[in-house]
């Protein structure tokens, strides 16, 4: 469902969210895979009734293609894709020389202006989902592990302080859904508790792949708020956040949501 | 090119009923989506999946605007003799991707 069509129903739930977040405790922990009718669980688990796989097989092409100036492809430095098995699960991180964390699609758009000599990919382009998923396949059914870089701490807790903090013109805060009210119904929509292990997605209401970006847009926007910028700071403070809250759950990437 | 997935198994029984999947990359853009400026996105949708098998047509389906993007077909066949499947998707702008795959039958 869409959630900008959900005004009446955020106003009812409103009123009952008042109690401060809690933190959940590890045992609590839900995919939002489990939150989904058997038969949207069972495209996502098919390789083959999982449109997202479209995209991983197009990362596949392009990781073997030969770009920029440097005329170099992602494998002629990295070697096979499987050699990313585990470099998903500790994005967001530092890299290289970046004076900031950088999520896994920045990562590889560095490597796109720094390695390769090229135009960065826009975000949300069909090239750089395709390669964020190929890389992110890698990982599968590997825990989400961040990397313990004290550097990343104070861009954790910027994350925390946007989770909880309430914004938009609806008043609301990320927590109050999905901590305070997860498992609840908000229309036809479970509230998930947001872990970020599926992503990138294949949403149906997307018809496409789309990033973990795009899905927090989506809550910005149904929360009545001002989305930022595609790769602003607070994306990636946010993403870090939420990786430090799925710690040690298994990424399902590319996952299917409704 | 389009991606297309197919899986179905490699051999099989003779008599033996057999599952074939497919999924393939398309926006299937109904026609009925205004754009950005208001005026109608054209129509671009697969109309037309055909499976042959040994030159037997075994599946056709006709598809409509009604048909979510990157469309997955199944449906089962029966596992007559060793030989090849041929599938074709065909549609708007020209839009065909065709593929085979071999089975052997014991
Ligand atoms: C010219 C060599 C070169 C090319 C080409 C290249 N990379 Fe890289 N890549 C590197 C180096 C070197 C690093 C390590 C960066 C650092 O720590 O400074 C890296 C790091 C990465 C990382 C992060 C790995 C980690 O463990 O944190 C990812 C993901 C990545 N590259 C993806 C890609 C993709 C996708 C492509 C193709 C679009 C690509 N790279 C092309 C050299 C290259
Ligand atoms: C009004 C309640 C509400 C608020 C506030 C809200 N969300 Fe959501 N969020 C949802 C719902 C509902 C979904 C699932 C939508 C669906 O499946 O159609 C969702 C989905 C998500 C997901 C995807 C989970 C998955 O399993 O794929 C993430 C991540 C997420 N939200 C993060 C956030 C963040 C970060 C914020 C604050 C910026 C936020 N949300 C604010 C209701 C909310």
């Amino acid at each position: 469902m869409s959630l900008g069509s959900a005004g009446h129903v955020l106003l009812g739930l409103l009123v009952s969210l008042t109690a401060p977040a809690l933190a959940q405790a590890p045992g609590e922990r839900r995919s939002g895979y489990h939150d989904m009718s058997p038969s949207l669980q069972a495209m996502q688990d098919d390789e083959i009734a999982n449109p997202g796989m479209l995209w991983v097989l197009d990362g596949e092409a392009m990781w073997n293609r030969k770009q920029g100036a440097a005329a170099k492809s992602c494998a002629d430095c990295h070697g096979a894709v499987s050699t990313m098995a585990g470099v998903a699960a500790r994005y967001p991180a530092f890299s290289g020389a970046n004076p900031r964390p950088v999520d896994l699609a920045q990562r590889i758009n560095l490597c796109r202006t720094d390695n390769q000599k090229a135009d960065a990919y826009p975000y949300e382009s069909k090239e750089l989902l395709s390669l964020t998923a190929v890389v992110t396949r890698q990982s599968k059914d590997l825990p989400i592990a961040p990397p313990a870089d004290p550097r990343l701490a104070p861009f954790v807790a910027a994350g925390a302080d946007l989770f909880t903090q309430r914004q938009g013109q609806l008043n609301l805060s990320c927590a109050q859904c999905h901590e305070d009210n997860a498992g609840r119904k908000l229309a036809a929509a479970t509230i998930p508790q947001a872990h970020p292990i599926g992503y990138p997605i294949y949403r149906l209401e997307w018809q496409s792949l789309g990033s973990l970006q795009r899905r927090l847009r989506n809550c910005l926007i149904g929360m009545r708020a001002e989305p930022y910028a595609y790769g602003a700071d607070e994306y990636v403070a946010l993403e870090l956040y939420l990786a430090s809250r799925a710690r040690g759950m298994p990424i399902e990437a590319p996952g299917v949501r409704p | 090119m389009a991606n297309a997935l197919i899986r179905m198994p490699k051999t099989a029984k003779r008599g033996e009923v057999i599952e074939i999947k497919t999924l393939i990359q398309h926006p299937m853009e109904t026609g009925y989506r205004a754009g950005m400026n208001g005026t109608l996105i054209p129509r671009n949708i697969i109309e037309d999946f055909v499976c042959t098998y040994n030159g037997v047509e075994v599946c056709r389906m006709k598809l409509s605007s009604a048909i979510a993007a990157n469309p997955f077909i199944s449906f089962f066949t029966t596992a007559t003799e060793t030989g090849v499947l041929f599938f074709r998707w065909t549609g708007d702008e020209g839009f065909k991707v065709e593929e085979t795959v071999s089975i052997s039958v014991a």
